[in-house]
């Protein structure tokens, strides 16, 4: 969980770090079809990284890969510094835990989870100690002969994880491991699994299809799509730093203006924008063509929604205002109230035409005069909430 | 008419119930009962060839006479023991043999690609489009001194004298496994091909060669399809009567045979049906066993 900020390192900004898994110009191309296009990647100790995509993007595939479940087409895949190039998956120091959970249907808890270290020739009394401790610590010891259809989805997905754990792999692949468990299991699970990762300072891969999933678990996310990685970043940045539209719109809501460039300086760019009808003002510079095409991303909570006008868009040098008229401002109606009990959604009709999406959260329990339907409004953003993204 | 039959309790559910029901009533139990009827008769001359068991006295009495002579002779005549003994012996030769084959095969059906599998399943049920007489009679003319099989080896040169394949143990277990070879892989290709790969992927993950793998996870889980080809082949091959018959040595003793014998040619009815009988207890064993199994795998191990 990103609540203790000051205890995470980031190694991949070390250039002296070693990276644990390296990725190179892999490509897997199933018949005619590529599944995994040209993707290099580094992912780093102790790290939980995630695979966020939709489905077809690539994703499984890749991690498939990294198990040795597939084999590239073409690149090469380092783990620990060994190229994985014809070693089977029974020897790779690679764990996985299932989809499916992929439990042994004729086997009881107890020997689902002592199977990886009977295959290892481990003495009999050390496996029924490691495998008591791992279950008492993924809370299970209560269903040791258990069979796994006799659990529940979430005493499953924990015998799944205690399974895959068993062998302590320095690198465990997680395939949707929340995907079959409920909206409130998979809360709980999110943090223990983080927890569980912290203590033992397992390095995840995790795939998900599930922005969610993705930003509350993973140091770094990796966004594919179409085969490729299309951004790479903490899921800070990916959130408020989309490079392209489709990350944007991929994570989160977002609300993307079309516009030209105008002015494109170290610090800053104007964008003319017939959609919002004013000028869009960015607080961070660019490097495209002047004259070129690009869109401005908002997300729906850093736009203000007001039935007065608002003050001159904050960050906004005056000088410039006085010389360009209005930024990042525009008139419209509000279509749709969603009342979602912490926010509510608007859905604004601008003038240009264009559709908004803007929420606010409704921090008095009583608004004097609440926004409601049909009413002419203002929304507005600051300077510093817009990002230039490309196609 | 409706409200009548409803009022008799006759309704859509238990008329649907009633035909395997009637059905099991009039082929089945009825003439098992005749058969265990004959049974406990003594023979005669005449038609029917044995005894009433009841029978109207001229005092006005109704005599019952029950003769477990049959019975007695059974276990007494090591003939029949021994008949039985080989009989499922000869069974569960062909069974280990039907079941070594037909694994292999249905696993290899069951991986295959999924256009190709209909087309393997087709080519193991061919067999059945012609009648299974004529497949015996097939054997042979394959098996025979101047059968196919000699006549290409003597034609090679690989051998100067015919061997003697026909009326052997050889002959009568290669037509008892080509026959019942389909009853082996349907259920077990049934069974492997609901397995979910991913089971095996999570065995290799953990440690364990794909051998390994199959010894641990694909095995155990098909044990139901092993258990229920194997009844499929064993049931019919211990009272397998045709192809010992007709491929089988004169001195293969099988107690499909003694019953032809007693009935056609002792025409010893009672003696007929009582072996009848002891034959199908001693299935009804097995039977037993499979049915105990089935009722612990639905109710435990299986999803």
């Amino acid at each position: 969980m990103a609540a203790r900020p000051e205890v995470r390192r980031e190694p991949w900004k070390d250039p002296q770090a070693q990276a644990y898994i390296r990725i190179e110009n892999v490509t897997k191309k199933f018949g005619e079809f590529v599944a995994v296009s040209d993707v290099s990647l580094s992912i780093y100790q102790g790290e939980i990284f995630c695979l966020l995509g939709g489905s077809g993007c690539g994703k499984t595939t890749l991690l498939r890969m990294l198990a040795g479940f597939e084999t590239p087409t073409s690149g090469r895949i380092f783990i620990d510094g060994q190229d994985m190039a014809g070693v089977p998956p029974y020897k790779r120091p690679v764990n996985m835990m299932f989809q499916s959970y992929a439990l042994f249907p004729h086997m009881t808890v107890e020997q689902n989870v002592a199977f990886g270290l009977k295959q290892d020739g481990v003495a009999k009394d050390e496996i029924a100690e490691r495998v008591n401790s791992m279950l008492s610590m993924v809370k299970l010891d209560q269903f040791l002969k258990r069979k796994p259809h006799q659990l529940s989805g979430g005493q499953r997905q924990r015998v799944a994880l205690a399974r895959s754990l068993i062998k302590r792999p320095k690198l465990l692949l997680l395939d949707e491991p929340l995907g079959a468990l409920d909206k409130k299991l998979r809360e709980h699970t999110q943090f223990e699994l983080v927890n569980i990762q912290e203590k033992l300072g397992v390095t995840f891969v995790v795939v998900t299809h599930d922005q969610e999933e993705a930003m509350t678990l993973a140091s770094r996310i990796g966004v594919m799509n179409h085969g490729r990685i299309v951004q790479v970043g903490t899921p800070h940045e990916i959130y408020e730093f989309p490079g392209t539209r489709f990350v944007s719109e991929f994570i989160g809501n977002v609300n993307i203006f079309e516009g030209r460039i105008m002015a494109d300086e170290p610090d800053h760019v104007t964008i003319e924008s017939r959609e919002l009808g004013a000028p869009i003002y960015v607080g961070h510079g660019v490097s495209t063509a002047p004259d070129a095409t690009v869109w401005a991303a908002v997300r729906p909570e850093k736009i203000m929604i007001t039935r007065d006008e608002p003050n001159a868009p904050l960050g906004v040098p005056p000088a410039m205002l006085a010389r360009d008229g209005d930024f990042n401002r525009a008139q419209g109606v509000i279509k749709e109230i969603a009342y979602m009990g912490d926010t509510s959604i608007y859905i604004v009709l601008l003038d240009s035409g264009k559709q908004l999406r803007v929420t606010q959260p409704n921090s008095h329990r009583h608004a004097d005069s609440p926004l409601t339907w049909e009413e002419r409004v203002w929304i507005s953003w600051h300077e510093s909430s817009a990002v230039v993204v490309t196609e | 008419m409706a409200q009548l039959l409803r009022r008799l309790g006759i309704t859509g559910r238990t008329a649907v119930i009633a035909v395997p029901w009637v059905w099991l009533l009039l082929f089945f139990l009825i003439p098992f009962i005749i058969v265990l009827k004959i049974s406990f008769a003594d023979t005669r001359l005449g038609v029917p060839p044995y005894t009433p068991l009841l029978e109207w006295g001229q005092d006005g009495y109704v005599n019952f006479k029950m003769n477990v002579a049959n019975y007695l002779f059974i276990l007494k005549e090591s003939l029949y023991l021994e008949a039985f003994l080989s009989s499922l012996k000869v069974a569960a030769v062909s069974t280990i043999l039907c079941l070594l084959i037909g694994y292999p095969m249905a696993y290899g059906i069951a991986r295959s690609d999924a256009s190709w599998r209909n087309i393997l399943l087709l080519l193991i049920i061919l067999p059945f489009w012609t009648s299974f007489l004529v497949r015996v009679y097939a054997w042979i003319g394959l098996l025979r001194n101047n059968g196919l099989i000699n006549n290409v080896l003597m034609g090679l040169h690989i051998i100067d004298e015919p061997i003697v394949m026909m009326q052997t143990d050889f002959a009568m277990y290669i037509g008892i496994v080509y026959s019942y070879l389909p009853f082996m892989i349907l259920p077990l290709y049934s069974n492997l091909e609901k397995h979910d790969n991913t089971l095996l992927e999570a065995a290799v993950d953990l440690g364990a060669t794909p051998f390994r793998a199959f010894l641990k996870i694909t095995l155990p889980l098909s044990m139901p399809g092993i258990i229920a080809g194997s009844m499929l082949v064993f049931i019919p091959a211990v009272g397998e009567f045709v192809i010992p018959r007709l491929l089988g040595g004169p001195d293969s003793l099988m107690i499909g045979r003694v019953l032809w014998d007693e009935f056609f040619l002792n025409r010893n009815w009672p003696m007929a049906s009582a072996v009848a009988i002891a034959l199908l207890l001693v299935l009804v064993i097995p039977i037993m066993v499979f049915q105990r199994f089935q009722e612990q795998e639905s109710s435990g191990a299986h999803r």
